[in-house]
């Protein structure tokens, strides 16, 4: 009989963090309800999650009690509001470990967030005066991947069409792996600015930057990192990750819809010309030419989402208090039950990895024979939410021949039991189309 | 159980065994030149469902509206449907049954379905109630128009005209 000893120093099963899942689910009131008759499966949380009550009290006791406009007044409510707006600022900052507030940009989500950069990219390179950093033209290049969310890919080719620069990409693996094997032609000297997707939303891959940072780096070009699907699902740290700017939205991490986040770099961010102009984004204004504000103001012309962005700033309290750590770990444990669940599946194709290592808690796959149209459908009939179709990233389902796939994404509210029901209602869609 | 109102047996039978499928040359004339031809190939930008259609007419007649897709159980066996009742019909009268099947299907389950006129496409009188579906229901049909109106049978005013 031999003995395993475990490593001094190596983690152990107890000193992973947990929480009480059932706990957590009182806490969304939308759990408690049904479709069609069943009890609600809800396995659609990459598309938008739901929102704990803890978030939806904010939200109604900021418009109840603490209504005003922010940055321009100087009544109580204004002041209130306005602390409360910069409040919330300060909580997404110490979230991501952004060394300052003022590094966080408030949008309306993550496609508004990218926008943002590429267009300041584009005002720069239309003036003699931008910064060279930001200043693209022929024979620059800019890297995406072929795993991209179309808001990570549209803005750049629109970028690339606008100043001559060629769009380039890293190519995907039959496991749903990004192919680095090209890294260091890929990313070059002629490259100025890379993004990429952190966790695809299609594949569940979570892409390890390490090495793409460290070429980036080599070559002097900027570095974007489109977090919508991870900074949800795991602790995110922009000094650890040693990125330029980040893109995540509220409504997918338990907050309202609206309000979204572009971190990046404070001396980057000072670099960025403005991009929308008008009210709170300028400095003096004469009808000659105007002066602008600094950095988060200067990309936050008019009122902004005020109750989102405090409520944004509860939810990131929310998910907190539970810990990141604790929440990547559920979904890690819920991804590997799911995997393994539906393997048993006949005719069941996953695409992205088939293991729960480097991917998070979404999974796409296809059912032989079987539109993902009529699979979501009688999945809804019994209650069970996921998504069908090309999930905005139709070069991924190109890429593996498919015109659409369904979907099921998990959250930190997600039960194996729930996974057993998509399980059984699988078997149902196959008894419909056999 | 709702499920049955939408994938009636008639809707999976024609998803299952299409009828009339494949993309075919226009036949020829009497005086041997093919009858006017149109095709028109639609997306569904939502959910990536293919279909093209092309419609010939000979005369006064669709001699033949032939199809070719990928999609969803509701779209691909709409465009089976749409083969089966507007091949060989006089033009007026398979735009009228197209106006019906366009009625039906914007009318929130709230139409009932003529069958004389319809004929299997009254089995996608229970789709109009779900809205998210109608989009599939309606791919082929819409096709059917632009592509009819490219053979010279369309009821678009420019084309009439």
């Amino acid at each position: 009989m031999t003995t395993i000893v475990i490593p001094e120093g190596m983690p152990q099963f107890d000193d992973v963090p947990r929480f009480d899942v059932e706990a957590v689910r009182a806490d969304f009131p939308i759990l408690s309800r049904e479709v069609n008759g069943h009890p609600l499966v809800y396995l659609d949380s990459a598309n938008t999650s739901h929102k704990p009550r803890q978030v939806l009290d904010v939200l109604r006791e900021h418009y109840e009690r603490h209504n005003g406009n922010v940055s321009r007044s100087v009544h109580t409510l204004g002041t209130e509001a306005t602390e409360a707006y910069e409040g919330a600022r300060a909580k997404i900052a110490a979230f991501i470990n952004a060394s300052s507030p003022d590094e966080v940009v408030f949008t309306k989500n993550s496609t508004e967030a990218i926008n943002l950069v590429a267009y300041a990219f584009s005002n720069a390179s239309a003036s003699a005066a931008g910064d060279p950093r930001f200043r693209l033209g022929p024979g620059d290049e800019v890297v995406i991947s072929e795993m991209e969310h179309h808001s990570n890919l549209v803005p750049w080719q629109l970028l690339c069409e606008r100043t001559g620069a060629t769009l380039r990409w890293f190519n995907v693996t039959d496991e749903g792996r990004l192919d680095e094997s090209n890294l260091d032609e890929l990313i070059n000297e002629r490259t100025k600015f890379v993004s990429l997707v952190h966790m695809s939303n299609i594949l569940g891959t979570v892409n390890a930057t390490s090495r793409i940072t460290e070429r980036v780096r080599e070559v002097g070009a900027l570095l974007m990192l489109d977090c919508s699907q991870s900074v949800p699902h795991m602790p995110m740290d922009v000094v650890d990750y040693d990125v330029d700017f980040i893109a995540f939205t509220g409504h997918k991490m338990c907050g309202p819809t609206g309000i979204g986040v572009l971190w990046g770099r404070a001396e980057l961010l000072a670099a960025m010309p403005p991009v929308l102009g008008g009210g709170s984004m300028i400095e003096t204004v004469a009808l000659t030419g105007s002066t602008f504000a600094p950095p988060p103001a200067r990309f936050e012309a008019g009122t902004p989402p005020i109750a989102e962005a405090v409520a944004l700033g509860a939810a990131v309290d929310y998910l907190s208090g539970i810990g990141m750590r604790a929440i990547q770990w559920h979904e890690k444990e819920i991804t590997a039950y799911a995997l393994d669940a539906l393997a048993t599946v006949p005719g069941l194709r996953i695409f992205g990895p088939t293991v729960p290592v480097g991917r998070g808690g979404t999974i796409s796959f296809a059912l032989e024979g079987i539109h993902p149209h009529d699979v979501g459908q009688v999945l809804d009939a019994q209650g069970i939410e996921v998504r069908v179709g090309h999930h905005c990233a139709r070069p991924v389902c190109v890429r593996y021949g498919v015109p659409a796939t369904t979907r099921a994404s998990f959250y930190l509210y997600t039960t194996t039991n729930e996974i057993d029901a998509l399980v059984r209602g699988l078997e149902q869609v196959r008894k419909v189309f056999a | 159980m709702q499920l049955d109102q939408l994938y009636q047996e008639i809707i999976l039978d024609h998803y299952k065994r299409p009828h009339g499928r494949g993309l075919r040359e226009p036949a020829l004339s009497a005086d041997g030149a093919p009858h006017r031809s149109g095709e028109a190939h639609h997306v569904n930008p939502t959910c990536g469902d293919e279909v093209t259609i092309r419609v010939a007419v000979d005369g006064d007649r669709i001699s033949d509206v032939s199809y070719d897709g990928m999609g969803c159980s509701i779209s691909q066996a709409s465009a089976s449907v749409l083969h089966e009742l507007l091949r060989g019909r006089p033009v007026d009268a398979a735009f009228e049954v197209h106006e019906a099947f366009l009625e039906l299907m914007s009318g929130r389950g709230q139409v009932t379905p003529d069958e004389d006129v319809l004929g299997d496409g009254v089995a996608f009188a229970g789709v109009a109630r779900y809205p998210a579906r109608v989009k599939c229901a309606l791919l082929p049909w819409m096709a059917f128009k632009d592509a009819a109106a490219r053979a010279g049978v369309g009821v678009s005013p420019e084309v009439k005209a």
